[in-house]
């Protein structure tokens, strides 16, 4: 991806999902903007046709927090955890467990400032090999994601092949 | 097998490091068992266990000449799969061009010199 600031994933270990994602601004303001609810409210929000409904945000260890989305037809989906740690604006640790999913996750978010632009890192760790291959497989977003990449390295030669055959 | 399952299929065939190194082989032409065998140090049998997950997920199929069986990739499971995670991963970056939005936003309302306005209340539009 040329773009630096487009969001990258990978897969550093068998068990996890890091997403990489650098913003131009302080990153005190990238804190905020992820633990503020009325700032959350407006940019987390998924494919279109959806909004949060539910925004309970988890501001010190031991914290539970809720998110809750609706789309125009009426359908609904949540997350939620605890927070086990809290140091802002530099690093978070939750734990997750999506609506629908049979365990749980732990979700480390790191911001560092350089040079007035911050970079994101968010690394989810699942309970065993099997259960993030299990998020991979079914599509669940975060873990999909991550084989783009090498779908990516793949498919252009792929493509002139289907096109000669 | 229906979508999802294709899906599934294919991220599970993708996820091997040997059948991923089989298909970008296969995307530059076929090629039989023997030939496959080779540059993997891996004996025929082990390859062609691979190459049935390859053939099951239907991204590659086979097919004889002058007596040789030959594999070659399909490109049609990769470009689903691909498009399908594209869209996810421009839905997750929907979100991030919102965040960029919000913080320059937020960048303007800290500007030391210029003086605070009291932000106006969202109007929410009707639909």
């Amino acid at each position: 991806m040329s773009n630096p600031e487009t969001l990258q994933v990978t897969t550093p270990s068998d068990r996890e999902i890091r997403m990489t994602r650098v913003f131009d601004a302080p990153r005190r303001l990238v804190f905020k903007a992820y633990n503020e609810p009325e700032l959350l409210k407006r940019w987390l929000l998924g494919p279109p046709g959806w909004e949060m409904v539910v925004c309970d945000v988890a501001l010190k260890v031991g914290d539970r927090y809720r998110y809750e989305w609706r789309n125009t037809s009426g359908k609904q989906f949540g997350t939620g955890g605890v927070c086990r740690e809290f140091a802002p604006p530099e690093r978070v640790v939750c734990t997750e467990m999506m609506d629908g999913y049979p365990s749980e996750s732990l979700v480390t978010t790191v911001l560092t400032e350089e040079g007035g632009k911050t970079t994101l890192t968010t690394t989810m760790l699942y309970e065993s090999k099997e259960v993030r291959d299990m998020v991979l497989k079914t599509g669940m977003e975060r873990g999909v994601a991550a084989s783009y990449d090498r779908l990516a390295e793949l498919l252009p030669t792929m493509e002139k092949n289907a096109i000669q055959s | 097998m229906d979508a999802s399952q294709q899906l599934g299929a294919t991220f599970a065939a993708l996820a091997d490091p040997t059948r991923r190194a089989i298909l970008a082989r296969l995307a530059s032409g076929e090629a039989s068992v023997n030939e496959l065998a080779k540059p993997f140090a891996m004996s025929q049998p082990a390859i062609s266990k691979h190459l049935k997950v390859l053939e099951r997920a239907g991204l590659i199929s086979s097919h004889t000449d002058a007596q040789r069986r030959l594999r070659r990739a399909e490109a049609k499971p990769l470009v689903e799969a691909t498009a399908w995670l594209e869209r996810y991963r421009q839905s997750l970056e929907a979100n991030f061009q919102r965040l960029d939005a919000l913080l320059e936003e937020m960048k303007i309302l800290e500007e030391p010199k210029v003086q605070k306005i009291p932000r106006k209340k969202q109007v929410r539009r009707k639909k």
